[in-house]
């Protein structure tokens, strides 16, 4: 058997398991490790300006192609820093392993230069932690890490290795294993035919259905099939943030998103719904609004990988624990098989009853914005990126405003092509995760969404684009504000702008990006909106930043009336409530 | 309700620590906790107590589930079950307290496991129902020094708990 050092083991074992991509950055505990990256050619290091970025750009990566991003920092510093991005990917599901360097063993719990107890600080955010005690547990542990990141409900786990762990002194036998044995880690499968079948009727008995898609069936490579269902059953669809692109924007079944910023026919439609099959979505206070108050007359139908995300908020009536794709699979044999179909007339009651409210008030029927005037409005300059990159870029975000109207307008028609934090709300999320897609597609439109408070909170990853060459558009909706955050302090602080807004002190984007090497492009009035973003779309080879000055008084609606309200209390506008 | 939850874990550096980390992460409250090897030194065997309603208690025993150094675990208190808790206290006994301890001590079947001439150290098991009511017949103003094991429990008859 072939005799390696721990370093050369660990890149070993990562290009066994079929890794050829790191983002990360070296410091002294990782040295051993780095040093082996640096004698082997299958795997590529990305090397980042700062460890959020490169656990957030792993993340971006890995919602993109459903590979598992993988994120090696160096200890202390090295680790605290990734933390932001751990948490990041726990909270949406992402399978991604965060490989640290640690003191050495003899030094742990002595406060070295440089230590801090990785293990114990990620604990609340990671699937599961190993710390390596020596150099031969290399290979099943990652092996371990890579199987408990991705199967089951997906998330980071951590690989914490002391620097004598990773010596290229002492030589061991290196071998990879085949096949894991875990006693205690058995992620959930097929769903309880029983289950199934009660779920079943209680589809075909549904009068007033809704759909309610979650980034479950992302992650679970589960949309065809639950497109394959909504289609066959005729049925109503709305997706979480999360689960954007899960059912075709586009199709005329799609209510849009629903929840706190959700349209008024998703929303009201939740609330009137008398079955409501939710599928890898948990019920999140951002969707609910007051549970209590949560869709009244509907029975609920649950699927998840996660038996703890059933009924934790909202009680599950069919409550199925599985896979998206097994369960949906087996829903529509059944159906098929059945040749059964729900009452059409009431279905057809229902369309008609979800029109009017389209009508009415739905986002997709005409502009709910101001159409005429100088000033640009966010939201039309989302609908016209989407025009010109032809529905199909892949959108990374931010948080905040222009991720809602991201959310909203951006009409996605593919998973894995709406790329946000979602559960933590990362700021500083979209620029590192752009870049995380471009490298796993370097031939499609990339646009990182976001504003002039979030870009700045990771901005130094414009050095990585550069070195890398990773062309992504940035489209900076600028409206000189926390714009969220104000819009809360309008709303409900009577104004009171508390640390909202900046005075003045913005950098010059344009000069900022072209002093990193990038092209930069200002868009300040309406009627230059459409030719300048073609222009910008049209050069292919420069990562270029498009500052767009956007209305600074827009707030996002629809808006759940908070706290105490129900899905379908909402402010239409500044001054229109449902 | 009062709840005796019973884990078996791998015994790995780390594993209690995200036990303990779980319930204060989601806000759970642990009564007692007792934790040592089993005949299988691979495994460990956790018990802890806490309190919460049926919906809650369901949240706290999915999650512990959902650790991966858990292997399985079990509610004692939704079957019959045995459990047991150890007191070790030290107890004021000098004059004529010490024949009223000592009955004390054998009304509750404990013993007397140590002596000086002040005091009696006296160990008592049983549910920590029982244990509650040694102390409150020996009464504060004796006791010097109490120390609890938390409990530790098993299911009856023919139930197990293994892999």
């Amino acid at each position: 058997m072939e005799l390696l050092s721990g370093g050369d083991m660990l890149v070993r074992a990562l290009q066994d398991e079929g890794v050829d991509l790191i983002f990360g950055y070296p410091g002294g505990s990782a040295l051993h490790i780095y040093d082996a990256i640096f004698r082997q050619k299958s795997i590529k290091h990305v090397l980042v300006r700062h460890e959020q970025g490169a656990t957030h750009a792993a993340d971006g990566y890995a919602r993109a192609t459903g590979n598992t991003g993988v994120v090696l920092v160096t200890s202390g510093p090295g680790a605290t820093n990734a933390i932001t991005g751990i948490a990041t990917a726990y909270m949406d599901s992402i399978p991604m392993v965060v490989i640290s360097g640690q003191v050495p063993s003899e030094k742990i719990g002595e406060d070295a230069f440089q230590e801090t107890d990785m293990v114990g600080c990620s604990r609340p955010i990671v699937k599961h932690s190993f710390l390596v005690k020596k150099a031969e547990d290399i290979p099943e542990v990652v092996k371990k890490a890579f199987y408990i990141a991705a199967t089951g409900r997906p998330g980071p786990v951590v690989i914490d290795i002391p620097k004598d762990v990773t010596n290229p002194v002492d030589r061991y036998p290196y071998q990879y294993p085949e096949k894991l044995r875990m006693r205690s880690y058995t992620p959930a499968g097929k769903g309880h035919a029983g289950q199934i079948r009660k779920a079943v009727a209680l589809l075909l008995s549904a009068k007033r259905p809704v759909i309610y898609a979650g980034g479950g069936v992302i992650q679970g490579d589960g949309s065809e099939l639950l497109t394959e269902l909504a289609q066959r059953l005729n049925f109503p669809v709305t997706n979480t943030l999360m689960g954007l692109g899960a059912y075709p924007g586009t199709d005329k079944r799609f209510l849009g998103m629903l929840g706190m910023h959700g349209t008024f026919e998703a929303n009201t439609a939740m609330h009137h719904a008398d079955v409501i099959l939710a599928v890898g979505a948990r019920f999140d206070d951002r969707v609910t609004n007051t549970p209590n108050k949560f869709c009244p007359g509907a029975k609920v139908i649950h699927i998840d990988v996660d038996p703890a995300s059933i009924s934790k908020t909202i009680t599950a009536d069919v409550p199925i624990v599985g896979t998206v794709q097994s369960v949906l699979g087996e829903m529509l044999e059944m159906l098929k098989s059945s040749k059964e179909m729900p009452d059409q007339s009431a279905i057809v009651d229902w369309w008609r009853q979800i029109d009017d409210w389209r009508e009415r008030h739905g986002l997709y029927t005409a502009p709910r914005y101001r159409t005429d005037g100088d000033m640009i409005m966010p939201q039309e300059v989302i609908s016209a990126v989407h025009k010109i990159t032809g529905g199909d870029a892949f959108v990374t975000s931010d948080v905040g405003q222009h991720q809602m109207f991201a959310a909203q307008y951006y009409l996605f028609d593919k998973p894995r092509r709406w790329i946000n934090s979602g559960g933590l709300g990362t700021m500083g999320f979209g620029l590192p995760a752009a870049l995380g897609v471009k490298m796993a597609h370097p031939d499609s439109e990339v646009v990182c969404v976001t504003g002039e408070g979030s870009i700045q909170m990771c901005i130094q990853e414009l050095s990585t684009a550069t070195q890398y060459n990773l062309p992504v558009k940035i489209l900076c909706l600028n409206n000189q504000a926390l714009g969220m955050v104000k819009q809360w302090q309008e709303m409900q602080y009577e104004g009171r702008l508390s640390n909202s807004v900046y005075e003045e002190s913005l950098p010059d984007f344009i000069a900022l990006a072209e002093a990193y090497g990038h092209l930069g492009m200002k868009i300040e009035h309406r009627d230059e909106l459409h030719g300048k973003l073609a222009e910008a779309f049209a050069i292919k080879d420069r990562t270029v930043f498009i500052d767009v000055y956007v209305d600074p008084t827009e707030h996002v609606y629809p808006m759940q009336v908070m706290p105490s309200g129900s899905m379908r209390d909402m402010w239409l506008s500044k001054t229109e409530r449902t | 309700m009062r709840r005796i939850i019973s884990v078996l874990m791998e015994n790995e550096p780390g594993a209690l620590s995200r036990v303990v980390g779980l319930f204060s992460q989601r806000g759970y409250n642990i009564e007692s906790l007792t934790v040592a090897p089993t005949e299988d030194a691979t495994l460990s065997r956790l018990t802890l107590t806490t309190i919460g309603d049926d919906h809650k208690i369901e949240q706290i025993t999915k999650n512990l589930n959902k650790l991966i150094d858990v292997v399985k675990l079990v509610d004692l208190t939704e079957g019959s079950h045995i459990e047991r808790e150890l007191l070790l206290v030290k107890v004021r006994a000098t004059g004529a307290q010490r024949d009223e301890v000592k009955r004390s001590v054998d009304i509750f079947r404990g013993q007397i496991v140590d002596v000086t001439s002040n005091m009696y150290t006296v160990q008592v098991s049983g549910t920590s129902e029982k244990l509650d009511a040694f102390l409150q017949a020996l009464g504060e103003h004796t006791i010097m020094e109490t120390v609890r094991s938390g409990v530790s429990g098993i299911a009856r008859g023919e139930k197990i708990l293994s892999i």
